[in-house]
């Protein structure tokens, strides 16, 4: 089938590896995802806060210095658990804002343009192209989230030594842990919606609306039943309630943690069975 | 790169499955069977008792609205699972062998498929490595489709400014940049101009003559499938209602003519019967009979003339298609 030919020929060459091919959704879509130049300029910013982090834990370990400067508020530099924990809030809540971006381009092109036929015909599976189609967000998330958060405790670890890294070694999982948890939340809830919501400004909104509308019906629960398990309905207070468990904070907590990660296991159990509805080669009408 | 896959010419001895396994040449093994095929949305049964077995390496799949044709389609190319029955395609089962089918397929749907904010390159590059084609055979066998379904000048253009016509051409690019062994066409020709039309036929014929691949032709157009299949399948309200050889109709001469006559006819077709022919009146003197071996034609002037009747036509014919189908629509 040589472009000068102009003749159908049969392809006789090797083919790759069944299990790399999900590989290929993010790696095209990414360049497209990139096109915009508000979504770079996004990105970028969501490093500012990580870069700030660094130049405070090195200030914080070059107290001579702040001292020479004759700065007075020395002492209250410390890097502890509360100055992760803070870190993961906020990188959290840039992810959603970039989930919110990022999200509606995911399945929503594919849906509204009928194309799924022509990824499930071949030699690839539903879930391999949820996988696939995943693993993009999930890496751009984790590239503001818990990636920089490890670089940081690596930091701190380097400047305090291995007596602060034995007795502090729960932050750095609580890091990779909570903030990967958060990120694949995240990602489940942006296929979803991308996939049922096929105009994507809408599907943007509709992200940012689960977790903004979840928080006020979550308060909302919370005074008219008086409970403190409308919480569950908040995302962010959810994650809130898992990071404290996973940062060892002592503070009682207004629901137990085992209903917080019960509440996400649902939230991703719904988002995949939404996936799994929509998500088909065909449309069934009833 | 694991594994080899081979998709020369249907027969070929040393032809490979997809994890290199060494096949039997499957040129006498039918390609399509259907074996008591049957499939059923809720409590409405689309496709019901198929029993068919096709060898020919066009199939043409027609049948008027919601006879079953698509999802008879649906349920080869795995979308759709049967609820009773099973069928066969290249000796894979349908139920238990999807994964040695997918690799074998190529499928051009009746309806816009595409991703808009790609460019034709792209999309197929893309379609191309998902069939397990490594990137940089992937990029080039896309170039060739996109040259070879004639898309070459407009292949770094985005899918969602292509007219009707080009992402018909794209649809079938992606179905065939991979080289499938089948390619299944849904409605290839909807909604083309004729000259778009043509070379559409035009493009099929070449696959067809390549000896590469084997084509499941489904349309509505039954001059489309007349000119480009051999075997045709008729469909009607999810039953088999004809399945025949056209190019074994076509070769076996059943004499079949149609004779116009002026004048008494009374007991002339009797006549007819009686040289042994099979005749049938269509009105107003028209007769189409269908000739024994041995009877001349010149015995039917004789008849006629014996009888005072002016045969003013006569014309050898076979059956179209046209008349295949509307035979199969009324029984």
């Amino acid at each position: 089938m040589a472009v000068y030919k102009r003749t159908y020929k049969a392809y006789d060459g090797a083919l790759t590896p069944a299990w790399s091919r999900f590989l290929i959704l993010p790696r095209s879509a990414y360049g497209y995802v990139m096109q915009s130049k508000f979504l770079v300029a996004f990105r970028m910013a969501c490093f500012f806060y990580p870069l700030g982090c660094a130049l405070f834990i090195y200030l914080a370990h070059n107290l001579s210095i702040l001292k020479a400067m004759n700065f007075q508020g020395a002492q209250f530099l410390q890097v502890n658990a509360n100055f992760f924990r803070y870190f993961c809030a906020f990188q959290g809540s840039l992810a959603v804002l970039l989930t919110a971006f990022v999200g509606p381009s995911l399945v929503a092109p594919d849906v509204a343009n009928n194309a799924l036929p022509l990824y499930f015909y071949r030699p690839f599976s539903r879930a391999e192209y949820v996988l696939g189609k995943m693993s993009l967000l999930l890496g751009m998330l984790s590239i503001i989230t818990w990636i920089p958060g490890l670089l940081l405790f690596l930091i701190q670890w380097s400047l305090a030594g291995s007596a602060w890294m034995q007795e502090n070694s729960f932050i750095a999982w609580g890091i990779f842990i909570g903030l990967l948890v958060w990120d694949v939340i995240l990602c489940l809830i942006a296929l979803a919606l991308s996939a049922w919501i096929k105009w994507r400004i809408a599907a943007g909104g509709a992200i940012l609306a689960v977790f903004f509308a979840g928080a006020g019906f979550g308060a909302a629960l919370n005074s008219i039943v008086r409970t403190q398990y409308g919480s569950l309905l908040d995302l962010r207070q959810v994650i809130g309630l898992i990071f404290s468990q996973l940062f060892r904070d002592d503070t009682a907590p207004p629901v137990p943690v085992a209903n917080a990660w019960t509440a996400l296991a649902v939230c991703a159990a719904v988002c995949l069975w939404l996936l799994a509805k929509r998500v088909r080669p065909f449309e069934v009408v009833k | 790169m694991v594994d080899q896959c081979s998709l020369e010419p249907f027969g070929n001895l040393k032809r490979t499955k997809g994890l290199g396994e060494l096949v039997e040449p499957q040129a006498k093994k039918p390609m399509l069977e259907l074996d008591g095929l049957s499939v059923r949305f809720g409590q409405r049964e689309i496709l019901k008792d198929l029993h068919v077995s096709l060898s020919g390496r066009t199939i043409g799949l027609l049948g008027p609205n919601g006879a079953g044709k698509s999802t008879l389609i649906q349920t080869l190319v795995g979308f759709v699972r049967p609820s009773a029955g099973t069928a066969r395609v290249f000796g894979h089962d349908i139920r238990r062998g999807r994964g040695a089918i997918r690799p074998l397929l190529g499928y051009m749907p009746e309806n816009d498929s595409f991703v808009a904010n790609m460019t034709a390159v792209a999309f197929v590059r893309m379609m191309g490595e998902l069939s397990g084609l490594p990137h940089d055979a992937a990029l080039e066998r896309a170039h060739e489709a996109l040259f070879y379904v004639g898309l070459g000048e407009a292949r770094y253009r985005l899918l969602g400014t292509y007219s009707l016509g080009m992402k018909q051409l794209a649809k079938l690019a992606q179905a065939i940049v991979h080289g499938p062994r089948l390619l299944i066409l849904d409605e290839p020709t909807n909604g083309l101009d004729p000259p778009a039309r043509k070379r559409m036929i035009r493009l099929i014929q070449e696959m067809r003559d390549s000896g590469e691949l084997n084509l499941l032709i489904c349309s509505h157009l039954l001059r489309d499938v007349e000119e480009t299949c051999e075997e045709v399948l008729i469909l009607k309200q999810g039953r088999i209602v004809h399945s025949s050889n056209l190019e074994a109709e076509r070769a076996a001469n059943k004499r079949f003519v149609e004779l116009e006559t002026f004048g008494p006819q009374d007991g002339f077709a009797e006549a007819l019967a009686g040289l042994g022919c099979e005749c049938e009146s269509a009105g107003l003197g028209r007769i189409k009979a269908t000739l024994p071996e041995g009877l001349e034609v010149r015995e039917i002037y004789r008849l006629a003339a014996s009888r005072d009747l002016q045969l003013r036509r006569l014309n050898y014919r076979r059956d179209t298609l046209e008349e295949i189908f509307l035979k199969a629509m009324e029984g």
